[in-house]
């Protein structure tokens, strides 16, 4: 059982926090030789997989290092194009390591603001009278759970679908920025949560609610 | 518990059937609009879990809940995508919604040479076959309809 991350959303859709706290591996090396039997494709300025699923390297899988060296979007690390390096038959063989793309941070700010929206429709679409928006998400690999504040600042934790008490800890998270971001006097409204006290106690909470999924009364 | 309403949509976002039971709020648009928002948000919340996922997913989004309802969603592998909402008792429905689409959707739909596959379905045997089976749901509660 296991929190993934953490993301707060201000009430205009903004991603003002991000915290990754566990990021399971899915990657998988292979040293091959010449000529690759994968075809790869430029995808959002990432080499991803497009034909050719085999040992644990599966179509959609980003490219992620070269020889041990971790590759810079669809360049390697001394700068050359990927794809160019991998058609010159003297570089062969090479270790090539696969897996599922981090996401960026602009992709994380998209990310949030499009779940900002899909929580609107989701209140719009009701078939019941006076419904919020998506409190919880579920898919077969994780759960979202979303806690919107009166005042329209949404909390929302990744987890593993069995972890538990994600809901005392969201009202925790909201305990935490209150008493670490609203009352920092260097924190103004609304902008990315940058304090060192939010960080530190954010850490301890997730581990507390990992480890029991409880904070027990007025915690 | 009980059941609010249900949509079949096919791969290219067209409302095939729906059917609505205890539905106690309209979306304050014309149902064709809705079909399309509806379409629109689970075709984002389909990229969106795919992207936010940490691992490769199997089955991808499986349901949502707000404070009111629950909406489940099924999606075969031809695109078909049967959509339930609910209300928040109601637990895991894959199963119900799988057994819609094998029992009621192959049989009455694809084993119907009279019915046009992507367009709306047309046929009173399914729209009858189909009331009768949710309203037999355990979870079907009389009490409003």
């Amino acid at each position: 059982m296991a929190i993934f991350s953490v993301y707060v959303v201000n009430k205009a859709g903004g991603l003002i926090y991000q915290f990754d706290n566990y990021v399971p591996r899915a990657e998988a090396e292979k040293t091959f030789s010449y000529p690759l039997d994968l075809v790869l494709k430029i995808h959002d300025e990432k080499v991803v997989v497009s034909f050719g699923q085999r040992d644990g390297i599966r179509v959609g899988h980003a490219l992620l290092s070269i020889n041990g060296v971790d590759v810079n979007g669809k360049f390697t690390a001394d700068g050359k194009e990927i794809i160019e390096y991998l058609k010159d038959s003297t570089n062969y063989p090479v270790s090539i390591r696969f897996g599922r793309a981090r996401l960026s941070s602009n992709e994380k700010l998209m990310l949030a603001s499009m779940f900002h929206s899909l929580f609107a429709i989701g209140s719009q679409l009701s078939p019941e009278v006076g419904s919020s928006g998506i409190e919880m998400l579920e898919t077969d690999m994780f759960k979202l759970h979303c806690f919107q504040t009166l005042t329209g600042i949404k909390f929302i934790v990744l987890a593993d679908p069995r972890q538990s008490g994600i809901d005392a800890l969201l009202r925790k998270i909201y305990e935490i920025y209150s008493d670490f971001a609203l009352k920092n006097p260097f924190y103004s409204l609304e902008m990315p949560i940058r304090c060192e006290l939010f960080d530190q106690n954010l850490k301890g909470a997730l581990e507390i609610a990992e480890k029991a999924g409880n904070f027990g009364p007025g915690s | 518990m009980t059941v609010h309403n249900l949509y079949i949509f096919d791969r290219n976002g067209s409302c095939l059937h729906y059917g609505e039971w205890n539905r106690k709020k309209e979306a304050g648009i014309s149902k064709d609009e809705e079909f399309k928002l509806m379409y629109g948000m689970l075709f984002s919340i389909r990229s969106f879990c795919s992207k936010m996922s940490p691992l490769d997913m199997k089955d991808g989004f499986l349901s949502f809940q707000t404070s009111k309802y629950k909406l489940h969603y099924y999606e075969t592998p031809t695109g078909i995508k049967i959509i339930m909402n609910t209300d928040l008792g109601v637990p895991n429905a894959r199963d119900i919604l799988h057994q819609i689409y094998s029992t009621l959707y192959v049989e009455y739909i694809v084993k119907n040479p009279l019915c046009v596959l992507g367009e709306q379905l047309s046929s009173d045997l399914f729209s009858t076959r189909l009331d009768l089976y949710i309203r037999a749901l355990p979870f079907f509660s009389p009490r409003a309809a």
